[in-house]
């Protein structure tokens, strides 16, 4: 097995190259440049095709990109235009906002949809189960800032449960209030996105049991005299868990990715907000530097997968 | 001991809860199996062969099935046990064997940790005996490596070496009956005749009862004792297996019989039943059904028939009348 991964990983350098070329180009094709913002009536023109000259704009663009992809691979993601401050810098400290905040999301997420599918998947054709299949198709079809906006409205605002922004109010200190006080931050925005986000493992896990239940293997289970329960959980339920275990890998790497609307509508500093930023304010590093992240976690978690996938289902080798 | 009485199933109707309505699957079926025999129950798809048997060991759905009359399994009542009494009987009193062995088989499971749990429901083995048991189980059912097997997937064995283990799984337990449903329809024919061997063995060393259930008439010859014979949810014939093959008399065997295609006859075609089993709701179970289908017995097919099955000749038992003036058109005089 550790030669395919080393396999897929090599297979992986031919595939970010194309990533980050695409990337590069696509972001060049945007119109305007950093600089578009700044032309005010009392500027002088001149002053700015200087800026540009300066910051290799004008340069063909296979030149940009070789300048660009070298530094990349030494870690240099280069300068923001617009923070003012290296790219790298910037997305390590949204990053780690980021990954407590997904993570705290993706917790709550399976704690929601894992009952709601075994629930109604159980009494498949009650009413609660089509009351669960609707609220998945609401909430999976509904724009999430329709509902994140609400939630803060009614939440944030009105009741004043939870705070409206940020990571943490300015005057805590200490380790333990800190905690807390960030902690306190994210439950808003991660009970949203959770709320939102069940649909996927809610509807792959009911269909599993579904499918699962009317297998011969669980007649065999009951003819051995294996009682209705345990049926259940050491049978269907565990089979079925199958593709929810092999879709966890794409999961977990997503969890660096940032989630776009949230963090922007709750004012929470992640790579999600960054990135929005960054293109409203043309910031090319930045946009380079985050959809090539995206790309390799994507990547990353495809070959995670795969491998979950190998190591739970005996009748997967990846050779 | 052998030729007592262990199952005895007595007016068994099933009915199935469809769009609403419940209708009849079989009706009033009567058979008898001793300790030691092997009864074949044959028929065509649709007949009701595997609806007898699921009912045997109560795995129906329970919500949109109805069981009435009476199973008994030595003097126990089978039908509407209580849940837990149900579990402890089937894999203890009752091991079940199914066509698809891959299917049937939990993909995720090693054929050791399978067997072991059914080991581990029923307490007729103790703890520390498992896994002794298992490898002697896999041994019993032929398999060569049984210490290997008992780590395998089965995915990583053969059609025949699942099946065995299948087997294996059976009779785990000791159980008085087995019930094989299509135990060797998915197997290729060297592999079938190594699977009934493995049965008949146990049969002979264990006197378990077995109801073989099944469409193929050559696996009946090769080891059943008698033969149950089932068209549209009723037993048309039942007799010993020597008895019927020579002296067919109901319609349905009879043509059941010629439709079977033999090395050594010199026909020309096979013959055909024409038609299908009629659908549960347009079956009539006061007539001979069968009769739908034979194009030149009309005027019979609508006379109402008596429930019970008429002994034609000594331990041979048979349905209605027409089996009297039954003849095939190519044959008649």
């Amino acid at each position: 097995m550790w030669k395919v991964i080393i396999r897929r990983i090599l297979i992986m350098i031919p595939q970010l190259f194309i990533l980050s070329l695409l990337v590069f180009l696509l972001a060049k094709m945007m119109p305007g440049d950093p600089f578009s913002g700044l032309i005010g009536p009392n500027t002088d023109p001149k002053q700015i095709a200087a800026l540009r000259e300066a910051a290799g704009l004008n340069d063909p663009w296979w030149q940009q990109y070789i300048h660009w992809i070298s530094n990349a691979a030494h870690g240099d993601l280069g300068m923001s235009y617009t923070m003012k401050q290296p790219v790298s810098t910037l997305i390590g400290s949204r990053m780690v906002n980021t990954f407590w905040l997904s993570l705290l999301a993706m917790i709550l997420t399976y704690a929601l949809a894992i009952p709601m599918a075994i629930s109604a998947a159980r009494h498949e054709g009650s009413l609660w189960d089509r009351i669960l299949l609707i609220y998945n198709s609401v909430t999976f079809g509904i724009p999430a800032y329709v509902v994140y906006l609400l939630f803060i409205f009614i939440f944030g605002f009105t009741l004043g449960l939870f705070p409206t922004g940020g990571t943490v109010d300015p005057n805590v200190s200490g380790f333990f209030p800190t905690l807390i006080n960030k902690i306190y931050h994210m439950i808003l925005p991660a009970i949203t996105m959770a709320l939102l986000g069940t649909t996927a493992i809610f509807t792959y896990l009911r269909s599993g049991i579904l499918d699962e239940q009317t297998q011969d293997y669980v007649k065999t289970a009951r003819a051995k005299g294996v009682s209705e329960d345990h049926v259940f959980t050491r049978h269907i339920l565990r089979n079925a868990l199958l593709p929810i275990a092999a879709n966890f890998g794409f999961v977990i790497t997503g969890l660096l990715g940032g989630a776009i609307f949230a963090e922007t509508i709750f004012g929470y500093p992640g790579l999600g907000k960054l990135f929005i930023t960054a293109i409203t304010g043309r910031d090319y590093s930045v946009i380079t530097a985050l959809i090539l992240l995206n790309g390799f976690l994507a990547l990353l978690g495809a070959l995670l997968s795969d491998i979950i996938m190998a190591i739970v289902d005996p009748r997967i080798r990846i050779e | 001991m052998v030729g007592d009485d262990l199952l005895n199933a007595k007016k068994v109707t099933v009915s199935f809860l469809i769009n609403g309505e419940w209708q009849t699957g079989i009706y009033d079926v009567d058979l008898d199996i001793a300790h030691g025999e092997v009864l074949a129950l044959v028929g065509e798809s649709g007949s009701g062969k595997s609806t007898f048997a699921t009912s045997v060991i109560g795995l129906h759905n329970k919500k949109q099935t109805h069981v009435t009359g009476s199973i008994t399994l030595d003097g126990q009542e089978l039908i509407d046990l209580p849940d837990a009494e149900e579990n402890r009987v089937r894999g203890e009193k009752i091991g079940m064997i199914f066509q698809d062995p891959l299917a049937a088989l939990n993909p995720l499971m090693k054929i050791g940790q399978q067997i072991q749990e059914t080991l581990d429901i029923h307490d007729v083995y103790q703890k520390d005996q498992y896994h002794a048991r298992v490898i002697e189980l896999l041994d019993e059912v032929g398999i060569v490596n049984p210490e290997r097997t008992a780590k395998q997937y089965p995915h990583e064995l053969s059609g025949g070496m699942r099946q065995r283990v299948m087997i294996a799984l059976a009779i785990a337990n000791d159980p008085d009956l087995i019930i094989a449903d299509e135990p060797t329809t998915a197997l290729d024919t060297t592999i079938q005749a190594q699977i009934l061997d493995v049965l008949l063995e146990i049969r002979d060393r264990k006197e378990t009862g077995i109801l073989l259930i099944t469409h193929d008439l050559g696996v009946v010859a090769e080891v059943a004792d008698s033969v149950a014979v089932m068209y549209a949810g009723q037993i048309v014939e039942k007799a010993s297996v020597q008895e019927l093959f020579e002296h067919p008399l109901h319609p349905y065997t009879r043509s059941l019989l010629r439709s079977n295609p033999e090395v050594d006859r010199e026909d020309d075609e096979l013959y055909v039943i024409p038609g299908t089993v009629p659908a549960l709701s347009e079956m009539d179970h006061h007539k001979d059904l069968f009769l739908q289908r034979v194009p030149w017995m009309q005027d019979e097919a609508d006379v109402d028939i008596p429930d019970e099955l008429v002994e034609a000749r000594p331990n041979h038992f048979v349905r209605g009348t027409a089996w009297r003036t039954f003849e095939f058109p190519d044959q008649k005089g």
